[in-house]
């Protein structure tokens, strides 16, 4: 009895693994194109595929954006360089200098880089693990990035967090258990309703979280004080070794908030992402209460060094995703089709990619570790400490 | 190093501390830590049962060398997948689930099983430690026995609750009506070289806080795989904590038939005469080689060495046994020393044993801080660190 039990209850749970289909690969089809001339503050329009979103209770934002040469070239640089960083990352982990833990953003960088373009610095982000490109969008230097993966003194949290642990002015983490930072979120966004700001909270998690009962519970909150608060799901179809299809009854994130409405994005294309988040930041500052939004999104890597990632996925998947939908290769295609920049020119903020961060890494390997003082600091409010804090054996104690 | 830790330990005790210090500082100085971590001793360690014979000459598993003395090298991953297998194959109503552990779990240590028993019996859950766990109470309730894993004890928290207010209290707010008996809680936990703030921590004193669940710490593959079980089968909800960082470092000849080692009791590692050490885990390696330097720099001395294994419920009798016969107590643990596991233990030899304390008891323990990336080595109470506590109360 108890079997057969346990055999209805697991019906759910047993989902059969189905075979992945790219939510929408980066349009090949072409932009209209208007406009030729060199001038960095000359417009481009952009309009963007009809698939680019699918909604929830709401009206899709329009298809029609426009940007700066000079704004799209800005994205660029920043995607690639984002790359490069997280290459960088990869090959120093290889090489036993970064320990521990480390997840990589790589096939991400449309994310935040899309997300930054549409707001400034009065709007908030918070996420979870997969924070590098996050913390360069918002200031983060490459240096102390890097520095905080090697434990560095030049870390942006002096080296002594890595790779989840990274945090800048407007950026609330990198936070190491995944879910617990979307109701904080909700609370961030409450303080700018607060104090009448006119801006938006960006609460990411992946779809691995979005499972976690926090998220649902900060989803209520945030509707019923309608805060100006973003529930970004980054779906990059897999949380660890498990895709989303096995780990959530319903895959359709945008609208897994019922009474929050939704829309789901191609991650993968900078432009749909910006065009999202600029109508997100209009929506939730308006008055209207939260959104939730669905960016899907592909790693390239796997869900930490340790995994390989080809163990739940095949090689082929992750070829495909990146030969159809890669962000930067779409953007670049953009860039040549409007005449942006010439392929040369491309080739020349590559090369100044690597140089940037090629130059930061050695910054941050000259760096030394964490001066040992530092072992107790940030543990209280400097002046509000306890006496002293206690060591591994009586006698070896710090006094403040 | 140890003038900035304002060390009190007297001259003699400074220099070799320091000196051994200097040289594991040489060491790293210019290289990362060990992928293993800062884990001297585990490879050498005399307490690791290395032949089959040696493995049964365990009192404990007496019986088994008569039936069946069979052993099977085995890491501490191995013999959590062998008991979890054992398990599965002896109750039909057990089953195996948690965060991608039907690909085997990121320490591999559930490998083979969703293949062996079915996807029905080993499936990976959402990531929802809260869910997991509480899921896991209602299985149990109904009499299921559910071995539910937390990817890693940091993790653990988002389902403290459910464990404390659910779990522990299941059967005494039912009067007895229901229990959860059947729930085992699977977590790897302590340091690892390198796991940072969220991937490192003990927290064996939240739970030893609260009544109605029993915490269990193994040192290695055979006490693994018999306390496992017992886990498993014991009828009251069990947390059972796995050093991460043992699950390769530490290999036995583990027997391959059905064992359970017993819930409650300690074990005695090493007899000796003149300081009784306490420890659990990993941290048992540590006092090992930091009993031998001591034996070996302090003429006549002769310690003894307790492994706890259980948490909860405490085995005193054992520890207070030895220290009337000491009386000297030194206690390691890597969690931070406020409200720690060793407050716990010396309170309780105090008010059993005062009159035969030589000594005041030494705990060894975490630092009160965050568990830290950078200054792993500066916070983990090393053998260095549990030689000093030793050399203290012999010295008193």
């Amino acid at each position: 009895m108890l079997r057969s039990t346990a055999s209805r209850l697991l019906a759910n749970v047993r989902v059969a693994p189905k075979a992945f289909a790219p939510a929408r690969a980066f349009s090949t089809t072409a932009p209209s194109f208007f406009a030729s001339a060199t001038d960095a503050s000359e417009k481009v329009k952009i309009t963007l595929p009809e698939s680019s979103f699918e909604v929830y209770n709401l009206e899709k934002p329009s298809l029609e954006l426009e940007f700066s040469k000079e704004a799209l070239v800005d994205m660029y640089t920043k995607m690639v360089t984002m790359r490069r960083m997280e290459m960088a990352a990869d090959a120093l982990y290889k090489a036993k200098q970064i320990r521990g833990f480390c997840h990589l953003c790589t096939g991400q960088e449309a994310v935040s880089v899309g997300m930054e373009s549409a707001i400034n610095s009065s709007d908030q982000i918070i996420t979870a693990y997969r924070c590098h490109g996050f913390t360069y969008v918002r200031g983060g230097s490459i240096k102390s990035i890097i520095g905080e993966l090697l434990g560095r003194e030049c870390g942006i949290s002096k080296g002594k967090g890595g790779s989840m642990h990274m945090f800048s002015p407007a950026f609330y983490g990198g936070n190491g258990i995944v879910g617990a930072q979307v109701p904080l979120g909700a609370g961030i966004a409450f303080t700018q309703k607060y104090l009448d700001i006119p801006a938006v909270t960006f609460s990411l998690y992946g779809d691995g979280a979005s499972n976690q009962g926090q998220v649902f519970e900060a989803y209520n909150m945030a509707k019923l004080w309608d805060l100006p608060c973003v529930f970004v799901c980054e779906n990059n179809k897999y949380g660890m070794g498990t895709s989303a299809a096995r780990s959530s009854a319903s895959t359709q994130y945008y609208t897994r908030a019922g009474y929050i409405p939704g829309i789901q994005v191609n991650g993968m294309d900078v432009f749909a992402v910006h065009q999202a988040c600029k109508f997100a930041k209009e929506w939730t500052t308006s008055g209207k209460g939260p959104l939730v939004m669905e960016l899907n999104t592909y790693r390239y890597g796997g869900h930490s060094m340790s995994d390989p990632g080809t163990t739940y996925r095949t090689r082929e998947e992750i070829q495909h995703m990146r030969s159809t939908s890669d962000p930067i290769t779409g953007l670049k295609q953009h860039l040549l089709d409007n005449s942006v920049a010439s392929e040369a020119e491309l080739k020349a903020i590559d090369k100044e990619a690597r140089k940037i961060v090629d130059e930061a890494v050695k910054e941050a390997q000259a760096s030394p570790e964490p001066d040992l003082k530092e072992f107790w600091t940030d543990i209280y409010q400097p002046g509000s400490e306890p006496v002293m804090v206690r060591g591994r054996e009586p006698g070896e104690s710090h006094w403040y | 190093m140890l003038r900035i830790l304002k060390s009190k330990a007297p001259n003699s005790c400074f220099r070799l501390t320091s000196a051994a210090f200097q040289s594991q500082r040489r060491l790293y100085a210019d290289q990362p830590p060990p992928a293993e971590g800062f884990l001297p001793g585990v490879a050498d360690s005399k307490l690791l049962k290395r032949t089959p014979e040696e493995a049964l000459r365990n009192p404990e598993l007496a019986a088994l060398s008569a039936a069946n003395g069979e052993t099977e090298k085995m890491n501490f991953f191995q013999a959590i997948n062998n008991a979890l297998s054992t398990a599965l194959a002896t109750d039909e109503t057990s089953v195996v689930f948690g965060e991608d552990v039907s690909f085997g779990g990121v320490f591999r240590a559930t490998s083979g099983l969703a293949e062996r028993f079915g996807r029905d019996r080993v499936f990976n859950t959402p990531i929802t430690e809260q869910g997991i766990v509480g899921f896991g109470i209602g299985m149990a309730a109904v009499g299921h026995t559910a071995i539910a894993e937390i990817q890693f004890a940091d993790y653990i928290f988002p389902a403290f609750d459910q464990i404390v207010n659910e779990a522990a209290k299941y059967r005494y707010r039912s009067g007895g009506i229901f229990n959860v008996g059947g729930l085992t809680i699977r977590t790897p936990c302590s340091a690892v070289g390198h796991g940072g703030h969220y991937h490192s921590q003990t927290p064996e004193a939240f739970f030893a806080h609260c009544p109605g669940v029993k915490i269990v710490m193994p040192r290695s593959p055979i006490q693994a795989k018999g306390l496992l079980l017992a886990s498993i089968r014991d009828r009251n909800p069990v947390i059972f904590l796995e050093p991460k960082i043992l699950y390769r470092a530490a290999v036995e000849e583990v027997p391959v038939s059905d064992y359970e080692l017993p819930l409650g009791k300690a074990e005695v590692l090493k007899r000796g005469n003149n300081v009784t050490v306490v420890g659990y885990g990993t941290q048992i390696y540590k006092l090992e080689n930091a009993i031998q330097l001591a034996e070996k720099h302090i003429p006549g001395l002769s310690c003894e060495l307790i492994d706890l294994r259980t948490i909860v419920p405490l085995d005193i009798d054992t520890i207070c046994e030895s220290v009337n016969k000491t009386g000297r107590l030194v206690i390691g643990h890597e969690a931070p020393k406020t409200g720690g596991f060793a407050a716990e233990i010396t309170t309780a030899v105090m008010e059993r044993s005062f009159l035969r304390l030589e000594a005041p008891i030494q705990r060894v323990c975490g630092w009160d801080t965050p568990f830290p990336l950078a200054f792993e080595k500066f916070y983990m109470p090393d053998m260095i660190r549990c030689y000093d506590a030793i050399k203290k109360v012999t010295e008193y």
